[in-house]
């Protein structure tokens, strides 16, 4: 066991947890975040990505230990109260979701993809998103959602793109 | 996974005292291969040693003749570093085809090039460049480096430091990902000095894991053109079969990668 000290959500959290503990399942299940989902456990779904220090990773291939000390952030540490970020609320605008399993990675991965890249561009978003599966195969509103968010977020290039999916 | 003891160095030194005083101790680097391998249970150490909290390990600088990186920098790092993108965009470019941006923000190139996956791009370019990989005890050429599948010369408890790339060269990097894991099944690095002499090094399509395309190379020295290539084969004999590409496919794929890899460094 080992004592860990980070950030989540902008709040304080002291644990100990055992050394082999997957930052996944802390979050779940010793924070009870569950908005992280673990979809695949393989590190290839992205349902359970999350930021790290600000960048995107996928917390099913991550030890709770080598988080301390980090800032985390979740999907349930996005909103302002009511108040959804950008993002979130262009999925649900654009009808992102079917099943909704995917969503919370989707949502954290193009967030950070986001402040990166403020971009419209469809090949650039579907790059972004390329460790992200939808099982559903939502992309097409998925990749609205982050356009409509990429201009609300004050996207440079504001040219309408052609749908080409 | 199987029960162990994490512990996080701080400097080379302490990493090895860790590792001494394990049974059998690994390095976590990025964990992108190691964690889902110790949750598979195809491996049991009963430490993992974790070099993320080493000061400057992360460090890419340029020197007169080369350029370093620090063993830790991940991915995203050298794909969007300055110096890399000015020096030797080849590298740069490479780093960016890797997995996906999640696999990109953790993993790291000592991290892969210690691995030796014979499906990872980097030592493609490690061994068409004639990168030198430094440990806390000596250095390797690229050449002596990559002994075989998931082998590299590494002593037992070795700690790969950074990677030296020489700067007297361009290079470019082509691989066809598989579509789902994003591992080439076949990628190329072609790199070509500034004095005439081409490298070529073959990743995801080798028995033995990375290696060097001998005819490619002659016939890219003789003129440095996508066309010499059309004459060109690779023996499918050396090279994988498995459900995603039998060693015929990969054998064209060789050539396919090269040919791009030399449209990319002409244009």
């Amino acid at each position: 066991m080992t004592i860990v000290n980070l950030v989540v959500n902008e709040t304080p959290v002291t644990a100990d947890v055992e050394d082999t503990m997957l930052l996944g399942v802390f979050l779940r299940e010793m924070l009870q975040l569950t908005g992280t989902h673990i979809g695949c456990d393989t590190s290839q779904c992205g349902a359970c990505v999350i930021h790290l220090d600000g960048i995107a990773i996928k917390a099913c291939t991550m030890l709770a230990v080598q988080a301390d000390g980090a800032r985390l952030t979740t999907i349930e540490g996005l909103s302002k109260g009511d108040d959804l970020h950008p993002v979130q609320q262009a999925f649900i605008d654009n009808h992102g979701l079917q099943c909704g399993y995917c969503t919370p990675g989707m949502i954290m991965t193009a967030v950070d993809f986001l402040a990166h890249n403020p971009t419209t561009d469809i090949d650039e978003i579907s790059r972004a998103l390329e460790g992200n599966i939808c099982r559903c195969t939502g992309y097409n509103n998925i990749i609205k959602s982050v356009q409509q968010a990429a201009r609300v977020m004050g996207a440079g290039d504001m040219v309408d793109e052609v749908d080409h999916v | 996974m199987y029960d162990l003891i994490y512990k996080k160095a701080h400097s080379y030194a302490s990493a090895r005292d860790f590792l001494t005083a394990a049974e059998d101790g690994k390095l976590l680097a990025g964990g992108m291969t190691l964690i889902p391998t110790l949750k598979q249970r195809l491996a049991a150490p009963d430490m993992l040693v974790d070099l993320g909290g080493i000061a400057d390990i992360t460090k890419i600088t340029v020197g007169d003749n080369n350029m370093q990186i620090g063993a830790m920098a991940s991915h995203a790092l050298v794909a969007d570093h300055e110096l890399v993108r000015s020096y030797l965009p080849g590298v740069a470019d490479l780093a960016g085809q890797i997995g996906d941006p999640h696999v990109r923000n953790r993993g790291t190139i000592g991290g892969s090039v210690a691995n030796n996956d014979p499906a990872a791009c980097y030592p493609a370019a490690l061994l068409a460049t004639g990168a030198t990989i430094h440990t806390d005890q000596q250095v390797f050429a690229a050449e002596d480096f990559f002994v075989g599948m998931f082998e590299t010369a590494l002593d037992w408890h070795e700690i790969i430091t950074a990677i030296h790339f020489p700067l007297d060269q361009i290079c470019a990097y082509v691989k066809c990902p598989n579509p789902a894991s994003r591992y080439a099944l076949a990628g190329v690095c072609v790199a070509k000095r500034h004095d005439g002499q081409v490298k070529v090094a073959v990743t995801g399509a080798g028995q033995d894991g990375v290696f060097r395309a001998s005819d490619i190379e002659a016939a890219l020295e003789k003129r440095f053109n996508p066309d010499v290539l059309d004459d060109v084969s690779v023996d499918p004999d050396l090279l994988l079969s498995d459900m995603h590409a039998n060693a015929d496919f990969r054998a064209h794929l060789v050539v396919q990668m090269a040919k791009q890899a030399v449209i990319k460094l002409l244009v």
